[in-house]
């Protein structure tokens, strides 16, 4: 762990399942880490379109949005919720996630303010680290 | 003193601003106090419901379907959906909202996930607090769902104006699984997933226990007895219980098929109705002012005797002494008490 | 077969015999055990299986309890142990099946053209998310999914386009699709019409197994019970008018995907067969009038004899069930026929040409375990969908498996091993206990509701996970032998918008020209079928005549029907 120092309350993340493919077992067993790592997860289910996601990321009042693609659509959804989050104030939520990603799109996915993405096969505690390690510096 | 930045636009109609002022009084941040006495002029208007129930018995469901059917009412509609904290790790999963999925991009619906987090002052004094940012935010309902299990869930529930106990047929050995106190705190019964077998059973074995309860054990079977699942208040609202004596209905409903849902909203309406009427109302809204105070005066009491004041490193200090038995637990607390009244600690 | 030439008194002395040898071959492991089971074994040796089973240090017919022999001896011959066929691949080549489709039915029908040309014998379509839900691809929710993971097919127009210069009478193909299988199935069967293809000769299968999107892989559209409604329409219209159609593909391929072991993939799937077995036979029909058109997919996974053992089992179980529980009397309802495709979950995008040689092993395990056709993965297909380069490679292992190594000369080459014979064995008892299980929580459909077997499968995947992460579970490039330097880049096949943009065209070009009142009367004639509770397909294969779209089909079924909504299960 990079950070130890407590944090003044509970992470809360918004993991969702954006597009129309079943495949949510990674986005719940992420959930169930986030989750064993003293997180707030809200799980929002399968099929989630980025209307959904940021109406639930603004009225849970989230600190991270969290979203597992493996449809090949994360050059529409990604840009998409971060749109719609900016749009209601809420640039300071960390936009993150994971899925069947090529490196020059989350090259091209972070110059328009998405966070890290995380490949098949990345330790969770990769993931838990950097959200830990976000959380430090930008939790109030 | 300066109005919170918040106040100005804290309404249905900014979701961002909202939610902030409630993460704010969840977190118990700097300035939650002042903020919710700012608000307390404007709260007292939202009816508020709780929906309980053990797990599986279709409380996000119907959630959802009360939310929908006020909707269609034109009435706005927050929901405040609390789920357990694990005590292990401090964390929560938080999935009701996969329930609501129907309602959740209507910008006349709110929809908050609290976890139970065993928080300073308690859970139950927290979702109140929540509560009250949302009635002050303007929502004509709010509906408060918890897992009907454990005591602190059981006082959310007795928070609202009108508390409903959700159940299923196959839930186990009937009613006889509930904890003690359940059954007391509804103020209607909705047995939901009524098309499966058992329904019937379970609502007259409630009936049969609600009637033993005021002396008259069969007197409220006979007119539901023998009466199909229709007839029995799916499709048509229950009788309209007399205003003077509210007595709670058992009502049948399939929230997965929106079937029963007319039914419960109207009873849930009687049901205030009854209680307005007979000044009821008034009296457990004074009730809870005071009861809020207590609460507000032991959390702030809480906070001075084991935040701010040095009663932790009093107790550490004596802690070998009373091993040895040169001192007590009733001296040491003796002498934190002294101290604290005397601004000595 | 029986010899035949036992006595009574005969037999007793042989049992006699052979409990004699038992016991002095039990003896004998025992001292071997003594004498050599200290011996220090390797520190890095994990010595379960992927699905957590924990192999004996070696095996001998001391571990056979269903030793073959009698019934079982012979391909070909019931319970099928040892392969459906006598001849097996002397008889006839599994056919190689590449799963293939992306972007529009043109980039999609040119694919299909150039796995043809390079020998491959049977098609199978891979359909977009939106096509997989039941989404045109103008729908408001298939916005950046149209052609991505496969082709996107809205009507019968694009699947005419799709097998243009195809003859559908000469190729057999398989369709993934589940939810809204009945209607794509009618946009196959009004295409091959509009070939002037009779369509009693047409050959393929479509997938159409709901209870496992419930379970795993989450493609649902309607309720559970109008969902099998449906499938038992498909099972009676097709066993009267599409008689060499296979109306299901009974797949444990996404249960195992999804996590499972082994042992669950086999046994739920084969609960899920049954199940089938039983809404068609509560409908009326016969048994044997829809048996024999039942298919299945298994994943072949990493584990390479716990592979070989879990189909040899699922023939065996399937065929003393569907005899002795079902009463089928059809030699053919008796045979599980089954494709098998490799583990796309083993596969790493660390690495990725290392996949390369575990699609192989995975491969060589479907074929020593007698699959009827085989998909194997591409390389990439963890980064990507597949190109051309690697679509050949993997196309290319199965014809050097076919042709070069001489695992298809003899039937079940296997058969007889102690380890694969006791695993075969293990694998039926273990099914059976999950059966049993099963039916403790009130069958199939009940298990579903209670989320049972999502529970199950979620753990599983759980504790592989956890195994991973440990490092007591080596994955090559993952977390064993893993490389510091980046891996080269490999090229990947890029999807655009293109097809989305085509697409959509498309479509409104359709609804300018159609037939409006005549698809609006289709439409009201599918609703009026589920309103009567009808058989649907007929009515349903007018809309996709008329071309009514995919969207348009579902929601005529839909305002009966309604729709599942998702459970909430970790």
């Amino acid at each position: 762990m990079p950070n130890t120092k407590p944090l003044p309350r509970p992470i809360r993340v918004l993991v969702a399942k954006p597009g129309l493919d079943g495949h949510d077992r990674g986005a719940k067993v992420v959930a169930a880490a986030l989750r064993d790592a003293g997180m707030e997860v809200i799980y929002t289910g399968l099929h989630q379109t980025p209307e959904m996601i940021a109406t639930a990321a603004i009225q849970e009042d989230a600190d991270v949005v969290g979203l597992s693609i493996l449809s090949g659509a994360h050059m529409t959804l990604f840009p998409r919720v971060r749109k719609l989050l900016d749009a209601q104030g809420r640039q300071d939520i960390l936009l993150t996630g994971g899925g069947i990603i090529p490196p020059e799109d989350i090259e091209t996915l972070a110059r328009q303010g998405v966070g890290r993405l995380f490949g098949p096969g990345t330790p969770l505690a990769d993931l838990i680290d950097y959200i830990n390690a976000w959380a430090a510096d930008h939790l109030e | 003193m300066e109005p919170h930045p918040l106040l100005a636009t804290l309404n249905v109609d900014h979701p961002a601003v909202l939610a902030r002022a409630i993460s704010i009084v969840e977190n118990g941040r700097s300035g939650f106090e002042q903020l919710l006495s700012a608000l307390h002029p404007k709260i007292g208007r939202a009816h508020r419901v709780g929906i309980t129930g053990p797990p599986g018995a279709g409380k996000s469901t119907l959630t959802h379907e009360l939310a929908a059917a006020y909707r269609a009412r034109g009435l706005t509609v927050a929901i405040v959906a609390v789920d357990p904290t694990s005590p292990f790790t401090g964390g929560a999963l938080l999935g009701d909202r996969i329930r609501m999925e129907g309602v959740a991009l209507d910008p006349g619906v709110f929809i908050r996930s609290m976890a139970t987090r065993g928080s300073l002052g308690g859970l139950a004094t927290s979702t109140r607090e929540v509560c009250d940012v949302l009635d002050a935010a303007g929502f004509d309902r709010i509906l408060i769902e918890t897992v009907g299990v454990g005591q602190s869930e059981l006082d959310v529930a007795r928070m609202a104006d009108t508390t409903v106990l959700v159940l299923v047929p196959e839930s186990g050995d009937g009613i006889q699984t509930l904890k003690s106190g359940v059954m007391e705190i509804a103020d209607l019964f909705v047995v939901n997933k009524a098309d499966r077998p058992g329904a019937e059973k379970l609502q007259s074995e409630i009936e049969v226990t609600l009637g033993i309860r005021k002396g008259n054990a069969l007197r409220r079977i006979k007119g539901h007895h023998g009466v199909s699942f229709k007839k029995a208040g799916v499709k048509e609202a229950p009788p309209i219980p007399e205003p003077a004596g509210w007595e709670p209905p058992v009502l049948l409903a399939s929230a997965a098929k929106s079937e029963g849902i007319d039914a419960i909203v109207a009873a849930v309406a009687a049901h205030l109705a009854a209680i307005g009427a007979t000044g009821e109302l008034v009296e457990r809204r004074r009730r809870r002012l005071a009861l809020r105070t207590r609460e507000v005066v032991s959390r702030a009491v809480d906070r001075w005797v084991w935040r701010e004041a040095s009663t932790e490193a009093l107790i550490a200090d004596r802690i070998d002494d009373m091993f040895e038995g040169r001192t007590s637990p009733y001296d040491v607390a003796a002498l934190v008490v002294a101290g604290l009244k005397e601004g000595a600690l | 077969m029986r010899d035949g030439n036992g006595s009574a008194a005969d037999l007793a002395s042989r049992l006699a015999d052979r409990e004699r040898e038992l016991a002095e071959l039990t003896r004998e492991v025992e001292a071997w055990r003594a004498e050599f089971g200290r011996l220090p074994l390797r520190s890095d040796g994990n010595f379960t299986s992927i699905s957590g089973r924990s192999a004996e240090p070696v095996y001998t017919p001391a571990d056979l309890v269903d030793t073959l022999g009698g019934d079982g001896l012979l391909p070909g011959r019931f319970p099928y142990t040892r392969g459906i066929h006598p001849t097996m691949y002397r008889g006839k080549l599994w056919t190689m099946r590449q799963f293939a489709g992306f972007g529009t039915a043109i980039d999609t029908n040119r694919r299909y053209k150039f796995l043809l040309e390079r020998g491959q014998t049977g098609l199978s379509v891979a359909f977009d998310f939106p096509t997989l839900m039941g989404y045109d691809s103008d729908h408001p929710r298939s916005e950046g999914e149209v052609g991505k993971c496969g082709v996107a097919i809205s009507s019968l127009a694009v699947m005419e386009t799709l097998f243009v210069g195809i003859p559908l009478v000469q190729v057999s193909t398989s369709m993934t699709i589940n939810g809204p299988a009945a209607i794509l199935w009618c946009f196959y069967i009004a295409a091959a019409e509009k070939q002037g293809v009779d369509i009693a000769k047409l050959q393929g299968t479509v997938q159409n197994d709901m209870l496992k999107e419930y379970q795993a892989q989450h493609a649902w559209v309607y309720p559970v019970d109008r969902a099998m409604k449906i499938i038992v329409d498909m099972f009676e219209w097709g066993a009267e008018h599409t008689p060499r159609w296979n109306t299901i593909s009974i797949s444990g391929y996404h249960i195992r995907e999804a996590g499972a072991t082994a042992a669950q993939e086999l046994a739920f799937t084969l609960a899920n067969g049954f199940s089938y077995i039983e809404h068609g036979v509560a409908r009326g029909l016969a048994v044997d009038s829809f048996a024999p058109r039942l298919s299945f997919f298994w994943d072949v996974h990493n584990d390479f004899f716990e592979e070989i053992a879990k189909l040899r089992a699922a023939r065996r179980i399937w065929a003393r069930h569907l005899r002795d529980r079902y009463g089928a009397r059809d030699d053919r309802s008796w045979k599980m026929r089954f494709h098998c495709q490799t583990a796309g979950v083993s596969l790493t995008a660390q690495q990725p040409l290392n996949n390369v040689a575990r699609v192989a092993y995975q491969a060589l395990a479907a074929v020593l375990g007698g699959t009827q056709s085989l998909h194997t993965n591409a390389l990439d297909e963890t980064l990507a969908l597949p190109t051309e380069e690697s679509v050949r490679v993997a196309l290319r292992t199965q014809q050097i498996l076919a042709y070069e190594t001489g695992a298809a000369n003899v039937a079940d080459p296997l058969g007889g091993s102690y380890y694969v014979e006791a695993l075969t064995d293990t694998m039926e008892r273990e099914a059976e206990g999950l059966f049993a299980e099963i039916d403790a929580h009130g069958g199939v459909v009940k298990a579903i509701e209670k989320g049972w077997f999502q529970r199950q499968i979620a753990a599983s995947a759980a504790r592989f996970q956890d195994e991973v992460d440990a490092g007591t579970r080596a994955v090559v490039g993952v977390n064993a032998f893993v490389e510091d330097e980046a891996d080269r880049p490999l090229e990947t096949l890029r999807v655009g918008q293109e097809a989305d943009q085509t697409q959509r065209e498309r479509l409104a070009r359709l609804r300018a020209e159609r037939d409006e009142p005549r698809v609006g009367r289709a439409l009201a004639e599918l609703t009026r079928a589920a309103e009567e509770d009808r058989n649907l397909i007929p009515a349903m294969l007018d809309c996709a005549r008329a071309y009514a779209t995919l969207f348009e089909i579902r929601y005529a079924l839909e305002r009966v029907y309604g729709a599942y909504k998702e459970p909430v299960f970790f």
